[in-house]
């Protein structure tokens, strides 16, 4: 860990501020891009099952 | 009356227009992401470790300048995604690909993130550095304003039903808010007064930043670049997906 001096709450809270929204964004991204496909091959399922 | 059979067949798109075809566009999608989503976390990791730990305090600065390995991405990439939501929009009003609709709107989150973090490790820096958190500064203000736009172009997306409409909608938005995006790049050269510094980086070799904060600062710029193309791809095939199931349950409910 370096020496961040007398500023070290500043860099080290910019750095977990911006780790969490990027992780927050990306894990939200996903989530919603795998609900998206699950919704879409249970009705394409239910479309082929009526042939 | 004869119907005669036309001498020439429609003429299919080709090369880039191609990827306006969902299904084109999901098939190279799912080609690159895999690189997409690795180089950006490689390059993330390597631009802010490497940032972190390896570089030196600024005379003037002291440690606050690791901030900057956040701060100047996330600011370009902010003003960038406008750019492309902007580009996204012009093609949907022209051309009327719904995919590029779909990349404008599956952009704003992302764009709306960046322009958080920007905000927040601005004002994080600026209160050790200015003695303040906050500022009315031209740069700065605009920066609000753009966010505040990403926001309003998200709540138009949700609050409209037809997706043609709001698509049209949007892109106007878009449109009007491009003068936010320019001011937040230019802002500084505008109008002299203010707290925020000129570019940090330019073409210009004079005014960059020393060498040792540079590197690094391009290799996480990078990371961004790429984290945010590897997002909006993503995104965009999650809006292409939802609306064929609108689309397929519509159907269903005819029937």
């Amino acid at each position: 860990m370096p020496d961040l001096g007398k500023y070290a709450d500043a860099v080290l809270s910019s750095y977990a501020a911006s780790l969490v929204l990027l992780s927050l964004l990306v894990a939200i991204t996903l989530y919603q891009g795998r609900k998206a496909r699950r919704a879409l091959e249970a009705v394409e399922r239910k479309g082929n099952d009526r042939g | 009356m004869s119907v005669t059979e036309p001498k020439t067949q429609p003429k299919r798109p080709s090369g880039f227009w191609s990827y306006a075809n969902p299904v084109k566009f999901l098939a190279l999608s799912e080609r690159i992401l895999p690189t997409l989503w690795w180089l950006s976390v490689i390059c993330l990791a390597v631009g802010l470790i490497w940032g972190f730990f390896f570089t030196p305090d600024d005379f003037r600065q002291g440690s606050t300048v690791k901030i900057i390995y956040l701060h100047v991405p996330s600011a370009l990439m902010a003003i960038n995604a406008w750019f492309m939501m902007l580009v996204a929009s012009l093609i949907w009003i022209v051309r009327r690909h719904h995919v590029s609709a779909l990349a404008a709107k599956a952009a704003a989150p992302v764009g709306v993130v960046m322009t958080l973090i920007a905000l927040v490790t601005g004002a994080i820096w600026g209160q050790p550095m200015w003695g303040t958190w906050w500022a009315w500064d031209p740069r700065l203000t605009s920066f609000l304003i753009l966010f505040l736009f990403y926001l309003g172009y998200i709540a138009l997306w949700e609050a409209i039903e037809d997706p043609d409409t709001a698509a049209d909608l949007t892109s106007v938005l878009c449109l009007v808010g491009s003068v936010f995006a320019v001011l937040s790049r230019y802002a500084v050269n505008f109008w002299n007064q203010g707290l925020h510094q000129g570019a940090s980086l330019s073409l210009d070799k004079e005014e960059n930043v020393a060498d040792v904060f540079y590197f690094p600062l391009l290799v996480a710029i990078a990371g961004f670049v790429l984290l945010f193309l590897a997002l909006v791809l993503y995104r965009t095939g999650t809006e292409i997906r939802l609306r064929r199931t609108r689309a397929l349950l519509a159907r269903e409910a005819r029937l």
